[in-house]
C-alpha cells in the first residue's frame, strides 16, 4: 500500500533529517513508528500525508508516484488517509458531532446520510453526550477522542496517529490503543508514531525506529 | 463493526468488530455516559461568520458603499437637476428697468411689457409690481423696506413659446426704442456658467467615485487578506480531511461574497436614509431665512436642498420663479447698485 525507496528529505538547505528510507506499509498492518524527540518522526507522517515531497527517492501511495500527483489528485488521495495530531487541530466553531462529520460535508454527502453514522461513532468513542459541545469546553482526552473519531469516520485505508496518547493519562492511553486496535482489526493500516515505551509494550507489532536520520524496522 | 453503524452493544458494553469477526468487547468508552437521540442538526458553516477579520471587513465594505453611494448620488442629483433649471432658464427672459432720471419707470415699465408682448414668440409676461419686488428683497433687505429711497430696477419675465426661436436682436431694439435703461437678458451667460460649472461637478464626482473604488478594492482585499490569515487554520484541517483548493475556495469565496453583500446592503440602506433624510439634516446646517415665500417665490425647502446641492423638486413652478429672482437681484447686488 505504501512504499519508500531510497527517500531522503532535507528542509530548504539544511542536512538531510531522513536518510535513505526503505520500507513498505502492507494493507490492515499496525506499526509504531518511534524514535527520540526530533528524530523526524512527524516529518515521516508529513511524506506519508503528503504534506511534503521527498527532496529524493520513490514514494509510492496506493499505486502512484506521488511525485507526479497534481493538487486534485493528492486531495482525493487524502480522502483515503485519517491523521490524528498532536494538538487534535479540532474547529473551535463547530460542535463535536460537526467536527467528526467534517470528512462527509468535504465530499459533499447530505447530513442526513451520514447522521446516524457519525451519532454511533461518537457514542462509540464515548462523546455520546458530548456531540453538542465545542471543543474549547471538551477536556484534552476529549478532544483527542474527537480527533481520532474525525480520522477514522471516512474508514481510511491508511491511520496516522502523531503521539495520540501524549496528551491523556495511561489509562485512557491504553483504551485509545485498544481503539486502533480495533480499527486495525477493521481493515485500516494503522501507524501510530510514539515514544512512549509502555504504549508499545501493550501491543506486539511491528516497530519502525527513526535513529539520526535512518530507519530501523523490527518485526 | 457493522456495515451501516460503527458499533454493536452487547452484554452493556460498545464493541466494534466486523459481521464476520466476533471479538470480545474491547472499548467500552461510552459505557458512562448517557446517551442522546439522533436529531436532524443545523450545520455550522465551514468558515465562521462572527469573526473580527469579518466584522473588520463587513465595516469597509459598509463605509466604502456609502461613499460611493453619496457620490454617485450627489452627481446624479446634481447633474439632473442642472439639466432641468437650464432647460427651465432657458424658456425664459428677463428684462430690466432701470431707473433713470427724467423718466417715469412705472410708464417705462408697462411700455415694455407691452412692447414684449407684442413680440412674436413670447407667450406670456409677468411684471413685477413695486410690491412684489419690495417683497423679493426682504431675505436681504428686510421688512418694511421702502422702494422710494432706492433705485431698484423693475424687472419683467417673459415666456418664450418652446421650440421658438425668438429674434432677441429684434426684441432688445423694439425695448431700447420704449425705454433706453432697460436690458434683455436671455440667461445665457448663467445657463454657460451653470453648465460649466455642474460639468466640473460631475467630473469631480466621477473622479471621486474611482478613487472610491480603487480605495474599496485594495480596502477589500487587504481585509480579505487578514480574515484569510485568521483562518488558517480551517484552511489546514480542511486539507486534513481531505478537501482540494476548489472546494476551500468556494467556501471562502461564499464567506467573503456573503460578508460583502452584508457591508454593501448597509452601506447603501445608510446612504439611501440620508439621501431620504437630507432634507431635515440639511434644514439643521441651513441659514438663510426661512420664507421667501409670497409672489413667485419658492418655499425655505427648496433653498435648503440647492444648499446641500441636491433638488428633490426642481420641477415646481415656485422654484422657476425663485432662480429668476435669485439671478435678476443679484445682478443689482453686485453692481452695488443699491
Amino acid at each position: 500500500m505504501v512504499r519508500f525507496e531510497n527517500v531522503g528529505l532535507r528542509y530548504g538547505l539544511g542536512p538531510e533529517i531522513l536518510r535513505d528510507l526503505n520500507f513498505e506499509i502492507p494493507a490492515h498492518s499496525f506499526q509504531f513508528l518511534t524514535g527520540p524527540s526530533g528524530a523526524g518522526k512527524t516529518s515521516l507522517l508529513k511524506l506519508l500525508f503528503l504534506s511534503l515531497r521527498p527532496t529524493r527517492g520513490l514514494v509510492n501511495l496506493f499505486g502512484h508516484d506521488v511525485s507526479l500527483l497534481g493538487k486534485d489528485q493528492i486531495a482525493d488521495l487524502r480522502k483515503r488517509i485519517g491523521i490524528v495530531l498532536q494538538d487534535f487541530r479540532l474547529l473551535d466553531h463547530m460542535t463535536t458531532y460537526e467536527n467528526v462529520a467534517l470528512p462527509f460535508r468535504v465530499i459533499g454527502r447530505q447530513e442526513s446520510s451520514y447522521r446516524k453514522e457519525v451519532i454511533d461513532l461518537l457514542r462509540w468513542v464515548g462523546l455520546g453526550d458530548r456531540m453538542d459541545a465545542l471543543p474549547p469546553i471538551l477536556s484534552g482526552g476529549e478532544k483527542q477522542r474527537a480527533a481520532i473519531a474525525r480520522a477514522v469516520i471516512s474508514r481510511p485505508h491508511l491511520l496516522l496517529a502523531d503521539e495520540p496518547t501524549g496528551n491523556v493519562d495511561p489509562t485512557l492511553g491504553r483504551r485509545l490503543l485498544r481503539l486502533f486496535i480495533e480499527l486495525n482489526r477493521s481493515g485500516t493500516a494503522v501507524i501510530i508514531a510514539t515514544h512512549d515505551m509502555a504504549l508499545m509494550d501493550q501491543y506486539d507489532a511491528r516497530r519502525l525506529v527513526l535513529h539520526q536520520g535512518r530507519l530501523h524496522i523490527y518485526e | 463493526m457493522t456495515r451501516d453503524g460503527w458499533c454493536c452493544t452487547r452484554d452493556g458494553f460498545i464493541s466494534m468488530s466486523r459481521t464476520d469477526q466476533q471479538l470480545g468487547p474491547l472499548v467500552d468508552l461510552a459505557r458512562e455516559r448517557p446517551q442522546v437521540p439522533a436529531k436532524a442538526r443545523n450545520l455550522s458553516p465551514i468558515v465562521p461568520r462572527g469573526s473580527i477579520a469579518g466584522s473588520a471587513l463587513v465595516a469597509v465594505v459598509a463605509i466604502m458603499t456609502f461613499l460611493a453611494s453619496m457620490t454617485t448620488g450627489t452627481v446624479l442629483l446634481v447633474s439632473a437637476s442642472a439639466a432641468e433649471w437650464q432647460s427651465e432658464v432657458a424658456s425664459e427672459i428677463t428684462i430690466q428697468v432701470r431707473p433713470s432720471p427724467g423718466h417715469d419707470i412705472e410708464r417705462d415699465a408697462a411700455a415694455v411689457a407691452e412692447a414684449v408682448r407684442a413680440q412674436p414668440g413670447i407667450v406670456d409676461i409677468r411684471p413685477f409690481s413695486r410690491e412684489e419686488s419690495a417683497k423679493l428683497l426682504e431675505p436681504w433687505l428686510g421688512s418694511g423696506l421702502s422702494l422710494d429711497e432706492l433705485p431698484v430696477p423693475r424687472v419683467i419675465v417673459a415666456r418664450v413659446q418652446p421650440g421658438t426661436a425668438l429674434d432677441l436682436e429684434a426684441l432688445r431694439h423694439r425695448v431700447k426704442q420704449v425705454s433706453p435703461s432697460a436690458s434683455v437678458d436671455d440667461h445665457r451667460a448663467w445657463i454657460e456658467r451653470m453648465r460649466s460649472m455642474t460639468g466640473a461637478t460631475v467630473i469631480a464626482g466621477i473622479g471621486i467615485l474611482v478613487l472610491v473604488i480603487i480605495a474599496t478594492i485594495i480596502s477589500v482585499s487587504f481585509a480579505t487578506r487578514g480574515a484569510m490569515a485568521a483562518n488558517r487554520p480551517i484552511v489546514e484541517v480542511l486539507h486534513f480531511v481531505g478537501a482540494g483548493d476548489r472546494f476551500i475556495a468556494n467556501r471562502f469565496l461564499r464567506h467573503f461574497l456573503r460578508l460583502g453583500l452584508e457591508g454593501g446592503i448597509i452601506g447603501g440602506g445608510i446612504a439611501m436614509l440620508f439621501f431620504g433624510f437630507s432634507e431635515s439634516i440639511a434644514s439643521w446646517f441651513s441659514g438663510t431665512p426661512v420664507g421667501l415665500s409670497g409672489t413667485g417665490g419658492a418655499g425655505g425647502a427648496d433653498r435648503r436642498n440647492h444648499s446641500l446641492g441636491v433638488a428633490t423638486d426642481p420641477a415646481c413652478d415656485a422654484q422657476r420663479n425663485r432662480l429668476t429672482e435669485q439671478y435678476v437681484l443679484q445682478i443689482p447686488l453686485r453692481q452695488k447698485t443699491f
